[in-house]
């Protein structure tokens, strides 16, 4: 299936003849995929953050992104809601007087380099690259700026740059991926003064959360957040409150972006085949309709006629044989005629002879 | 025949001319602006909203709108419904000129618009539902095009090429019928991938279907509506076949509607119960989303087939721009004022008057450019050299 319709768009694109099954396409493709094996991730935990804003700092610097307007040293941020935006990858948000919570709490938010990641399904020049190492990077040589991405992630972390006329691009964390290759860790978990993020394979991230919570479980609760929304996630939280108290979304669902519009995309072939055959056949029965309709009046038609003809060839002897017959009425009532004068002219020939006859007597 | 050397020239200073003119001249400076400074001084897109009216008006309205073609060229056509006839040269006219503003309209809203034919050349993202509605409205633009030249061949008088196209018709046809299903159920698919963002009243696993059915209702309506407003503005330019059959067109196409209509309304019902969303119904969204059903799918249902038992045009004809209205604001409601319904009102999105003026804008080109076919080329009239194709 999913080869057909590879097919069928890649025919339908101007330049099909490229190969249209990429790395980031296969990452994001229909296929059940649960993460490259030995992909890396980092485990936020929600009770050890402190709030410092220094992971905003080092992600700001390690980036070299433009300096915030307010200084990364004053905490007085936090009183507001803050997101991701052009010029921040990460931002940490406060919770005040969350029920069970002694103390304001904190959440960092950045992209959370999902599994199948929605944005990368979404894009349709394929802007998004799911590397091995685990980070969703974006190219930005080939993104137009239709910012589908953004309407797809559903933690809301891409971000567009409005203010560029000519070059705008999309901007979100990288998981600092120039850095992991080079072997350094991201810059946020490298600064971190409290330990809150850890750093590591996936796999074994998601066993040292299980660790916290089995040893600890007055103080989290039992749920890792990212082993399975939206199929999951390479950042991974774990949290002493309810998620929704950090403001993240609880109702996301277990199923990967892209096996959500799996179902349309695999419309494409049916209707691209089954259209055709179907419309032509409407078409020959309806042409078929109009032909017999068309034979049929001209059989009427010639019926018709014909009997028209045959009436009026049948009037035309009819009215012949009564012309014939008048014809012969008049001869004979003209014969009559004539031998009735005649016989009347000779009787009075005779009467006036025999009056003659008797006069000179 | 209307003679076409007797058209009288309207004089320049119309109020129509005056009003057109001032919109084209304020659309141009916003353009200087928008592609000068970019989208944050036009508009009020946001990290939040990253599509507005550019996309809630101008792609997905544009599109549905434009669906008239597909929809009587098909019926024409494929179905054998010869006394639609001349409906369909006006019907292709409205879809060409809508698909080419909906691509217009798109350079405003993309980054980098240069950069529109790169998911085609460059690298396809073969996953995305937009790549298969970038390509089949690419590729339906095209064939709105190839379907409208026999109109300017004629006014060209360029009679072989004229032949050749018109013999290409049933191809035309359905391919454009193919094309169509696709993109207009595609531009419903387009947000099946935010679960999350759009309210479940209007989310649904069969959105991509809701799309296609009521583009059915969008093209029909639009071909009696337009058919209303051209009778009024260009009587003189239609000939006695147009004359003839419009009123049949009307009472056919209201019967139609009203049966494409009531489908519509048992699939969203159906679609309700698949996902469970009852308990919406009674929040400040419910009642908007059953105005939504009640005022502008089951009522305009109701009112047409009224008035195609009654063949009351009057009625039809108000119901056609009534139905127009609810397309308007279904889609609405699926790009915009449904979707992010979990964000606070702060953060959510209303247009800049900037992005009205570009969508108002850009609907005053294609009533011009209109104007200028419908008085120049046969359109509404069949030219006496040609025979129908
Ligand atoms: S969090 Fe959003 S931007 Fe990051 S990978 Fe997932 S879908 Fe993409
Ligand atoms: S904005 Fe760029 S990266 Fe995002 S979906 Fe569009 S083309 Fe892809
Ligand atoms: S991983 Fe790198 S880019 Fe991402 S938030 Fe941390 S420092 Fe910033």
């Amino acid at each position: 299936m999913s080869i057909s319709r590879r097919r069928f768009l890649g025919w339908l694109s101007a330049a099909g003849a490229g190969t249209t099954l990429g790395r980031s396409a296969h990452a994001a493709g229909g296929t059940h995929f649960t993460g490259y094996p030995d992909s890396l991730g980092v485990l936020f935990d929600a009770t050890r953050c402190i709030g410092c804003r220094k992971c905003e700092e080092a992600c700001n610097k390690v980036n070299e992104l433009p300096a915030p307007q307010k200084p990364f040293s004053d905490l007085a941020v936090l009183e507001g809601r803050r997101r991701t935006d052009a010029k921040t990858y990460t931002v940490v948000n406060r919770y005040e007087n969350v029920p069970g919570a002694k103390g304001p709490l904190y959440r960092k938010i950045q992209c959370n380099h999902c599994l199948e990641p929605a944005c990368a399904s979404a894009c349709f020049v394929r802007a998004f690259a799911k590397n091995s190492n685990g980070a969703v990077t974006y190219d930005e040589s080939v993104c137009v700026g239709c910012r589908y991405c953004m309407i797809a992630c559903p933690f809301e972390i891409p971000t567009y740059e409005y203010d560029k006329a000519f070059t705008p691009r999309i901007m979100k964390c990288t998981f600092c991926h120039p850095r992991l290759l080079k072997g350094q860790l991201p810059g946020c978990v490298e600064i971190c003064p409290a330990e809150a993020l850890t750093f590591g394979k996936r796999r074994n991230l998601l066993k040292i959360a299980r660790e916290r919570i089995e040893l600890f479980p007055g103080r989290y609760l039992d749920h890792i957040y990212g082993e399975t929304e939206m199929g999951g996630t390479a950042w991974l939280t774990i949290s002493g409150v309810p998620f929704r108290e950090l403001g993240m979304r609880e109702d996301l669902g277990t199923t990967p972006a892209p096996e959500l519009t799996k179902g349309a995309l695999s419309v494409v072939p049916v209707v691209a085949s089954m259209w055709p055959v179907l419309l032509t056949g409407v078409y020959a029965i309806s042409q078929r309709r109009e032909k017999i309709a068309r034979e049929e009046q001209a059989a009427a038609v010639a019926e018709a006629v014909a009997k028209a003809q045959a009436e009026a060839k049948a009037k035309h002897t009819e009215a012949m044989a009564k012309a014939e017959k008048d014809k012969k009425a008049a001869i004979d009532r003209e014969v009559k005629k004539a031998l009735d004068e005649a016989a009347k002219a000779k009787a009075q020939e005779s009467a006036a002879a025999a009056a003659a006859d008797k006069k000179p007597s | 025949m209307p003679d076409r050397k007797i058209v009288i020239q309207k004089p320049a200073l119309t109020p129509f001319n005056v009003v057109a003119g001032i919109i084209v001249a304020v659309g141009l400076i916003i353009t200087v602006i928008r592609f000068t400074q970019g989208l944050r001084a036009t508009t009020n897109l946001s990290d939040y909203n990253p599509w507005g009216i550019w996309i809630g008006f101008d792609l997905l309205v544009g599109v549905a709108l434009a669906a008239g073609g597909y929809v009587t060229s098909a019926a024409c056509y494929i179905f054998g419904l010869k006394r639609f006839h001349s409906a369909v040269r006006p019907a292709i006219l409205t879809g060409f000129l809508g698909y080419a503003l909906v691509v217009l309209a798109l350079h405003y809203d993309v980054g980098r618009p240069w950069r529109l034919p790169y998911p085609f050349i460059v690298q396809q993202g073969t996953t995305s539902l937009l790549f298969e509605v970038a390509a089949c409205v690419a590729l339906y633009l095209t064939v709105l095009f190839i379907e409208f030249t026999p109109a300017a061949l004629e006014w060209l008088g360029l009679k072989r090429a004229r032949s050749i196209v018109a013999k290409l018709t049933l191809v035309l046809t359905i391919f454009g019928v193919v094309l169509s299903t696709l993109h207009q159920s595609s531009l419903g698919a387009l947000f099946l991938i935010a679960p999350s963002k759009l309210h479940p009243l209007w989310y649904s696993p069969y959105l991509a279907l809701y799309f296609f059915v009521s583009s059915i209702i969008a093209g029909l309506s639009m071909v009696i509506f337009e058919g209303s407003l051209a009778h009024k503005h260009f009587h003189d330019k239609m000939d006695a076949e147009h004359l003839r059959e419009a009123d049949g067109v009307a009472l056919g196409f209201a019967k139609a509607a009203s049966w494409v209509l009531a489908g519509y309304f048992i699939i969203k019902v159906i679609g309700i119960a698949q996902t469970n969303a009852w308990n919406y119904l009674g929040s400040g969204y419910g009642l908007w989303f059953l105005v939504e059903m009640l005022g502008f799918v089951l009522l305009p249902c109701y009112f047409y087939a009224i008035g195609a038992r009654e063949k009351n045009l009057k009625i039809i004809r108000r119901t056609a721009a009534w139905t127009v209205l609810g397309i308007v604001v279904n889609r609405f409601n699926v790009g915009m004022i449904a979707f992010n319904y979990h964000l606070p009102s702060s953060e959510r999105y209303f247009p800049h008057w900037m992005e009205i003026g570009i969508s108002v804008f850009v609907v005053t080109i294609g009533i011009l450019a209109y104007k200028f076919i419908v008085t120049h080329m046969p359109i509404l009239y069949a030219h006496p050299d040609y025979d129908a194709h």
